[in-house]
């Protein structure tokens, strides 16, 4: 107990003072994540307007793959990538492995079906009230795909946050095509694991704080922008 | 200087506005939804742009028929020709509708109004829409959100969105149920206008006053077959369906 307790004001020391290591690990976790989570709705977005708007055959298929693919396994996403791009792999040449630029592409194939499935979700909702209005305005089916883009936007927010939250939080892919290497690819949640395993729990509880915080800060952000959006009927 | 009785449509160089689209020939027209017959056997000639309002008790299929005359549901049997043409894109984009309950895009009144200028990328759409902001009251709400109006003044935007597409055919079903005498006051003038600007507009409504007021033919609907259409003095003056007379003299039609 009183181990427990030293940690947290060791967790909380390093926080005061900001430590240099930990504001490192904790910035390449934020720019992992961003960049992953960005790239994840340039492809899922799209995709999921137009699953929501286009019929074809094999639709359905499709919706059930991105539906099951929501629940990947990080480990396998992470093997994966592992070997698309170790110097045996197809990708070799490109030298990412053991990068950020790989610990992206293997949050970017965790995150891009659960931008994809809960985009077709929202969308589809929206398009079942807008349908007979696109259809009498003869509205292009791209140009329905943008107009219920923009106006589910606050909507879709939540969509984007709950795929920062997959990344975010995720370990299993990132330590095995990043290596937890130091000042190189150690993030928030691969030195959490680390530092645990070493018993520097001063260390991994301050990055698990500093996780948390970055959770309810972009949460509670997301929540007052639909909240105003709500008031404005535009949500 | 433009008449300010007539909306001054747009047209597309070398396009007549509208006997392109009529007369409107309908044969032999259902419509079977999940077993149940709606429409059977509609045969309808409309070869002139008059203000034509389609009546008939609840059930009978009105708007069903305008549905299946815009072309958002398909046909049972039967064929419907505008212009001795099957229904295309073509000649859909020269139609628009105004539903009971209007759909409005989450955005400004002035947005909304603002998608169906981009949709017709034509540059006298501007023109239009202040003629129609200003005929429809719409100056001041321009920066609300759509669906925080009231119900007339949604409405009257969703009737503003539909004109701006400077339509040929216009569709309405049953535009002013519930909306407040000024509201109505606002939709009718501005059907007028259109009617004198040249576009065919098909009204479905069960308010007697309303029809009396705008319409020069009727249509009268009755389970799903159509039982009268004429002039609308003969209409109401000598019905000449018993299931009209029954329904103008306020007796339920089952």
């Amino acid at each position: 107990m009183q181990d427990f307790a030293n940690s947290f004001s060791l967790a909380f020391e390093l926080l005061w003072r900001f430590d240099p290591a930990l504001g490192e690990i904790v910035f390449l976790s934020l720019r992992v994540t961003f960049a992953a989570v960005l790239i994840a709705c340039a492809i899922g977005l799209p995709i999921g307007a137009a699953l929501a708007i286009l019929r074809f055959p094999g639709r359905g298929l499709f919706v059930v793959l991105f539906n099951t693919l929501m629940g990947l396994p990080p480990v396998v996403v992470g093997l994966l990538v592992y070997m698309l791009l170790s110097n045996a792999g197809p990708l070799g040449v490109l030298r990412l492995l053991y990068t950020p630029g790989a610990m992206i592409i293997a949050q970017s194939v965790l995150v891009t079906p659960i931008i994809v499935a809960l985009t077709h979700q929202v969308l589809s909702d929206l398009n079942a009230e807008y349908a007979d209005t696109f259809r009498s305005m003869v509205v292009p089916w791209h140009k329905a795909a943008v107009t219920l883009l923009w106006d589910a936007r606050y909507a879709l927010l939540t969509v984007v946050l709950a795929g920062f939250g997959r990344a975010i939080a995720e370990v299993g892919a990132v330590i095995i095509v990043g290596g937890n290497i130091n000042h190189v690819t150690r993030v928030m949640t691969t030195a959490i694991a680390l530092e645990t395993s070493k018993g520097d729990l001063a260390l991994a509880l301050a990055l698990g704080l500093v996780l948390l915080m970055i959770a309810l800060a972009v949460n509670a952000a997301v929540m007052a922008v639909r909240a105003s959006a709500r008031r404005m009927a535009y949500a | 200087m433009p008449d300010p009785r007539v909306l001054p449509f747009p047209t597309s160089p070398g396009e007549a506005r509208p006997a392109a689209r009529l007369p409107l020939t309908i044969r032999g027209l259902g419509f079977v939804a999940d077993g149940t017959r709606i429409l059977d056997g509609i045969d309808l000639d409309l070869a002139d742009n008059r203000l034509t309002v389609i009546m008939g008790p609840n059930g009978a299929g009105k708007s069903v028929l305008l549905k299946l005359l815009h072309g958002l549901l398909a046909p049972s049997a039967g064929r419907i020709l505008w212009g001795g043409r099957e229904l295309d894109r073509q000649t859909r984009q020269r139609q628009a509708m105004v539903f009971q309950k209007p759909v409005l895009f989450r955005r400004s009144v002035r947005a909304n109004l603002q998608f169906a200028v981009n949709l017709k990328k034509s540059p006298e759409a501007t023109e239009l829409l202040s003629i129609l902001m200003d005929d429809l009251h719409l100056n001041d709400l321009a920066d609300r959100p759509a669906r925080l109006l009231s119900g007339g003044e949604q409405q009257r935007l969703a009737l503003a969105r539909a004109l701006l597409l400077a339509p040929d055919i216009l569709f309405l079903d049953e535009p002013c149920a519930n909306l407040d005498p000024a509201s109505v006051l606002l939709i009718e003038e501005t059907l007028h206008k259109a009617r004198a600007g040249g576009t065919k507009v098909l009204l479905v409504t069960h308010d007697l006053h309303q029809a009396r007021r705008l319409a020069e033919d009727v249509v009268f609907l009755h389970r799903g077959r159509l039982t009268e259409h004429s002039d609308a003095d003969s209409y109401f003056d000598t019905p000449a369906s018993p299931e009209a007379r029954a329904y103008l003299a306020g007796q339920i039609l089952l």
